[in-house]
């Protein structure tokens, strides 16, 4: 089990800062995720640590060792690409054993690896045949098998589900999280999709434009969002944000948006909003309320939209059009520096 | 808008010549035969008419004195032509010519298309003269290897002499001239190489898509999986490359061997037959000569084996799996 650890990371492309000055370091065997948007660097990262860029500045290290110069044929990195990247021309069984191959592993020692993963994976059927007569969640299993079968000290994940069919995404997202149980192997997981992050890592890196935001367990991310960029990324739909005054915004997660009416706490609240329901929708396992905030804000140029969760259980007490109180207790209540966007220590923009 | 009333839409036909024009047009078994049309007439005029005459030449006794298709002498202009050393010599050299310059040119197009792949210092230039070859015409570039290649003035000459490797006590040998189109080796060498250089443009730009049509994650994961270069070049790229190559192969080799004005004008086929080529035998037979039944049996003579084995390498090239 290797720790992995980015130093300053850098990585310049002209005029485009790619990463910048990225510091993280992963646990013994953890699953961390880099979470952002297209174009925010998580892939760019990715590739630095499999060697096939090197970073502008900045270090490198696997188990305290930099591995900036080393390439990435001598670096025991694992990569699974989004595509999969399978050699269509050759057999499972040779795409499998081809790192084994490439590695100059002697003759006797494949076979029983081939059959350890394959075994793992639940691919033996499937040694003779071509990749591309395979179905996706097929592929992306000898992708796996492929990437596991040389012992990495370190694996790294390109989107892996994205090229999946959604309905096998979630069976397949298990089953990635099995492996690494089962294997302990340190892995970098890059990812667009926040519920694949929140629901599949140990800890998650959340980076936009080239810089680290926040790194935190999904809990931590998901409770205590460290800037105004990561409470408006996590979350769907995202936290409600809410502008105080010229130094303060309020954030509230949909869930803790409650009505008056069946709020715990009676009277001391952090947010007490007038708010007109615009739109109703059913989801199933909840209702998403859509509106538009009457009072309760300092005076603003455009009204504030505001969205509220409540579970499906009951029937909302009011319709589409009705005017109604929407509390968030001082305990549900982040609050962030206006112009620096990050947090702020608890309830110290109190509202009239 | 106060109006709330809206005008029916007018389906009546329009009547007219251009609206039956149009829509006949509109019918694809009209626009079919009227698109495909020229192309067809131009096949049956251009290529179809002279095969069928080619054909019909060879199994009669036209000469160009008495060019009429009267006397159906079966496959004696065949025989005839068999007996000829010069043909046996002609047909040896078009075969080697070809093979030699495929392989040439399949390791060049490769190495060529590699270093077309990565993007450098003056890209731009480099490419436009390595196309240069290929938009020459042949006589013109068969003028200037004359001349590269001349018995006396040669400059490849001067640049061995210059070397050291060419003149008196030298490694080539006393003399100060290779002769290389007056020797029957190195002419064939010579034409090899002009033939090589002529093609490799064409033969780079198919292995170029080929290559450019892998995707770049391919070789990253091939890389990270602990591939170096050689054992990416023949494990991943030029397996991925196969269907191309053999394409490649297929249209060089049938323009090289079908091809006469390079040995036209470098060697005549001289000295005596060494150099000569079947394309350039058939016309010295049929035109020069005279005897079209003779010439029309020497061109024909290969037809049937590269059919098969232009039919053979197309399979080859689509059953390959997906690249």
């Amino acid at each position: 089990m290797s720790v992995l650890t980015l130093r300053a990371l850098s990585k310049r492309y002209g005029r485009i800062q790619a990463v910048d000055g990225v510091n993280l370091t992963s646990g013994e065997g953890e699953l961390l995720a880099i979470l952002g948007p297209s174009g925010s660097g998580k892939s760019t990262i990715m590739r630095l640590v499999a060697g096939l860029e090197m970073p502008t500045s900045g270090d490198i290290l696997i188990d305290s060792k930099s591995v900036l110069g080393i390439p990435p044929k001598d670096r025991n990195v694992a990569m699974v690409f989004q595509s999969f990247a399978l050699y269509p021309h050759m057999s499972v069984r040779d795409n499998i054993l081809f790192p084994l191959v490439a590695r100059k592993v002697p003759k006797p020692l494949r076979q029983p690896k081939l059959d350890q993963v394959s075994r793992m994976l639940g691919i033996e059927d499937l040694l003779d045949r071509r990749p591309t007569r395979l179905s996706g969640g097929q592929q992306q299993k000898v992708a796996l098998a492929r990437a596991l079968v040389r012992d990495p000290e370190l694996f790294v994940f390109d989107e892996p589900l994205s090229s999946l069919d959604a309905k096998i995404r979630s069976q397949a997202q298990a089953e990635l999280r099995e492996l690494h149980d089962r294997t302990g192997i340190t892995m970098l997981y890059v990812t667009h999709d926040q519920i694949e992050a929140l629901g599949l890592a140990d800890r998650i890196a959340v980076i936009n434009q080239g810089r680290l935001h926040q790194v935190g367990t999904p809990r931590e991310l998901y409770m205590d969002p460290a800037d105004l960029f990561v409470a408006g990324f996590v979350g769907t739909p995202p936290m409600n944000l809410l502008p105080i005054d010229d130094d303060t915004i309020a954030g509230l997660r949909p869930e803790h948006l409650r009505l008056a009416s069946t709020a715990s706490a009676a009277g001391d609240y952090a947010l007490d909003l007038e708010v007109t329901v615009n739109q109703l929708e059913y989801l199933g396992s909840e209702w998403l309320a859509y509106g538009t905030v009457h009072s309760g804000l300092p005076e603003q140029g455009e009204p504030q939209q505001v969205i509220a969760r409540l579970p499906a259980g009951t029937e909302p007490p009011f319709s589409t059009g009705d005017r109604c109180r929407f509390v968030g207790t001082h305990q549900d209540v982040r609050w962030f520096d206006r112009n620096t966007g990050k947090r702020k220590p608890a309830a110290v923009g109190a509202v009239a | 808008m106060n109006s709330s009333t809206i005008a029916p839409v007018e389906h009546a036909r329009e009547e007219g010549l251009l609206a039956r024009l149009g829509r006949a047009l509109d019918r694809p078994q009209v626009l079919v035969w009227l698109m495909l049309g020229p192309a067809v007439l131009y096949i049956i005029a251009f290529v179809g008419f002279p095969f069928i005459l080619a054909i019909a030449l060879s199994l009669s006794d036209a000469t160009i004195g008495d060019p009429s298709l009267d006397r159906y002498v079966g496959l004696a202009n065949f025989a005839a032509v068999m007996r000829q050393d010069a043909f046996w010599i002609a047909l040896r050299n078009s075969l080697l010519i070809t093979a030699a310059s495929i392989g040439l040119l399949l390791v060049l197009a490769t190495a060529a298309s590699e270093l077309l792949v990565y993007s450098f210092r003056g890209k731009r230039l480099f490419q436009v003269l390595f196309i240069l070859p290929w938009a020459m015409p042949v006589s013109l570039a068969a003028i200037a290897w004359l001349w590269l290649l001349d018995s006396q003035f040669s400059p490849v000459d001067w640049v061995l002499v210059q070397l050291g490797l060419l003149g008196p006590g030298s490694p080539l040998g006393p003399f100060s001239h290779l002769y290389y189109l007056g020797r029957p080796w190195l002419g064939i060498a010579s034409l090899v190489v002009a033939d090589v250089w002529r093609m490799l443009p064409l033969a780079t730009i198919i292995v170029l898509a080929a290559r450019l049509s892998i995707p770049e994650e391919r070789f990253q994961q091939a890389r990270i999986d602990g591939a170096g270069f050689f054992r990416i070049l023949f494990r991943i790229t030029i397996p991925a490359l196969r269907p191309m190559l053999i394409v490649a192969i297929l249209f060089t080799s049938l323009l090289i061997i079908g091809e006469m004005g390079m040995v036209e004008i470098l060697t005549r086929g001289a000295p005596g037959h060494a150099t000569q080529v079947l394309p350039y035998w058939a016309y010295l037979k049929g035109i020069q000569s005279g005897s079209l039944g003779q010439g029309a049996a020497i061109a024909l003579f290969l037809f049937p084996f590269l059919l098969v084995a232009a039919v053979l390498a197309l399979r080859a090239a689509y059953r390959s799996p997906e690249a």
